[in-house]
């Protein structure tokens, strides 16, 4: 198996008030196949929200990936994308 | 059990964030107009029929976040007219929540349903153990007369093959006191005289059909005024945040507070008084006593369970004791209290010390509207800090760990935790109401109650998931005395 896939959380305010605290649980929801396969870290303001073209807060990188108006599933389906790449 | 973080949540999030800039900005009244536009533009994906039909119920619900009760929608009146008459209120209205019959009408009458996994089998335990015989066997399925169904749930208990399921009414099975029911055409309706302002109905709808009425627009037009307004933070909102001590505060002062106290100062004198009173209620021979904390159980008490009043704490909340002080220090403060919670809007309403209730979502859209970051701004020191059992309110078994750690013979203290008032919580108040009553010795001294499953953090308008507030909660009480 090779490096673990990358999953930063922005937990700036504005990720918060729409909803990064559920995706700092996502390991308890991640199916067998993906358990153990990546390292979670929730981090301080990444900045995305400054930015309108960036889309919608909660803000989530996968591998340094940046996915907007982030859920436990469009990050889910990230890194299953990534993992069967 | 709903996420906290939904997709009807978030709505309501983002329509308090456009208010609350838009307010700022000076351009309330012209802006609000174009909100459900904004959210649905031509050509989106939409969650109804079409983005016309979604931008009428977001119409609502902005009426909603701008403090009115939807019942007094008018085909006729623009938003800004119900934006003007936010700005010139003095006090919010009752009751605390309204309902969005235009989202409730998806809801069907709670019943049971034969799937296709129904096998039609010989045994055919549906039909031979339904006690009204409403089940038949037609076009290899079972099929339940609805006109004769009462609901038992039998068939379902006893199918082998779980082919027959409950269709619930999800707000109706969140209230724990009977107090919704659907009216003569099928739409949902609070009975005032029996809601507790629980708000389990708001966090469980769907269809975020069941809405309190916001008091945003009043406290931002409040900082606008120039009025000295204060924010009295409980514990639970301390939790909402991932910041270090004295950041929360930095932010309130940010956003255009002028000063900021903690609640779980109130709660330090709530606990002091409610040890006292323990001790003076053992000594003259109660079989037990209650807390009062939590608005939402005190009511629940004086309609539904009033054996139990004479044994609730005549002790005042948390909330009440930090709005009594801070009202002393200067009578022209505009005093604040933000909470997670839907009752403190009604306790809020009913306390002249308390000017308005803000909601743990109404102050992050502020933080997001005037883009404060919590983890950026640089701390305050705070100097006298309330002591760890005082902040520690927030979570079931605070309040009663609180109150023994004040007693002169903590180990004569039996506490018992009602972590929720759901149906199981109402029965567990009514067993203690009848023991009362009938002068028994109950197995317990003391009788915490919460509300909520998990305490204030899992309150009806958090926006953190409670375990991860639980976590945050941990590291402010451990910075308490």
């Amino acid at each position: 198996m090779s490096d673990k896939i990358k999953v930063v959380v922005c937990s700036g305010t504005a990720c918060f008030v729409m909803g990064a605290s559920d995706i700092l649980l996502l390991e308890e929801n991640l199916p067998e196949d993906l358990q153990g396969r990546i390292e979670l870290e929730g981090a301080n303001c990444l900045g995305y929200c400054k930015d309108g073209a960036n889309g919608k807060a909660p803000y989530v990188t996968v591998n340094g990936e940046l996915i907007s108006g982030a859920t436990v599933l469009s990050v889910m389906n990230k890194i299953r994308e990534i993992a069967y790449a | 059990m709903l996420n906290i973080n939904n997709g009807a949540s978030k709505i309501k999030r983002e329509i308090l964030v456009r208010i609350a800039k838009l307010q700022l900005e000076g351009n309330l009244e012209e802006g609000v107009h174009y909100i459900p536009r904004e959210m649905a533009p031509r050509n989106s994906e939409s969650f109804r029929c079409c983005v016309y039909h979604d931008r009428e119920v977001l119409r609502l619900r902005v009426m909603a976040r701008l403090g009115h009760s939807v019942e007094d929608y008018d085909d006729e009146k623009k938003l800004s007219e119900f934006a003007r008459e936010a700005l010139e209120r003095e006090k919010p209205t009752e009751p605390m929540l309204t309902v969005l019959d235009d989202a409730c009408n998806a809801c069907v009458r709670a019943h049971y349903m034969v799937t296709n996994a129904c096998q039609a089998c010989v045994a055919r335990p549906c039909m031979m153990n339904c006690p009204k015989n409403c089940i038949a066997i037609t076009g290899g399925r079972a099929h339940i007369d609805p006109e004769a169904c009462v609901n038992c749930g039998i068939c379902m208990q006893n199918c082998p093959y779980h082919a027959i399921i409950r269709i619930p009414v999800p707000c109706e099975e969140a209230c724990p006191v009977g107090a919704i029911s659907k009216d003569e055409n099928g739409k949902e309706r609070i009975d005032y005289s029996k809601c507790t302002f629980c708000g389990a109905c708001m966090r469980e709808c769907p269809f975020g059909a069941m809405m309190d009425k916001g008091q945003i627009v009043d406290v931002i037009r409040k900082i606008m005024e120039g009025k000295k307004v204060v924010a009295l933070y409980a514990p639970a909102i301390a939790a909402q945040f991932r910041a270090v001590p004295g950041q929360l505060e930095a932010a309130l002062l940010k956003a255009g507070f002028s000063k900021t106290f903690e609640v779980a100062h109130g709660a330090d004198i709530t606990a002091d008084k409610e040890a006292e009173e323990f001790e003076e209620r053992m000594e003259r021979g109660d079989a037990l006593m209650t807390t009062s904390c939590c608005p939402a159980y005190v009511r629940a008490v004086r309609i539904h369970a009033p054996d139990l009043n004479p044994c609730v704490s005549e002790t005042r909340s948390p909330m009440h004791y930090t709005a009594e002080m801070a009202k002393k220090e200067d009578s022209g403060y505009v005093t604040v209290f933000i909470g997670p919670c839907l009752a403190k809007r009604k306790e809020g309403l009913d306390d002249p010390y308390v000017d308005y209730v803000l909601s743990a979502e109404e102050l992050g859209a502020l933080f997001m509207a005037k883009e404060i970051d919590l983890g950026s701004c640089e701390p305050l020191s705070c100097s006298s800090g309330p002591t760890a059992s005082g902040r520690n309110f927030a979570q079931s078994g605070g309040v009663a760990e609180a109150v023994r750690i004040r007693l002169k013979h903590p180990e004569r203290l039996k506490p018992f935790v009602i972590n929720g008032l759901d149906a199981a919580g109402m029965k567990q108040l009514k067993a203690f109401g009848k023991a009362a009553a009938e002068g028994k010795s109950a197995e317990a001294n003391l009788v915490e109650v919460m509300a909520c499953p998990g305490g204030c953090i899992a309150g009806p308008s958090v926006i953190t998931n409670p375990k991860v507030a639980a976590v945050q909660l941990k590291k402010y009480v451990s910075t308490g005395k």
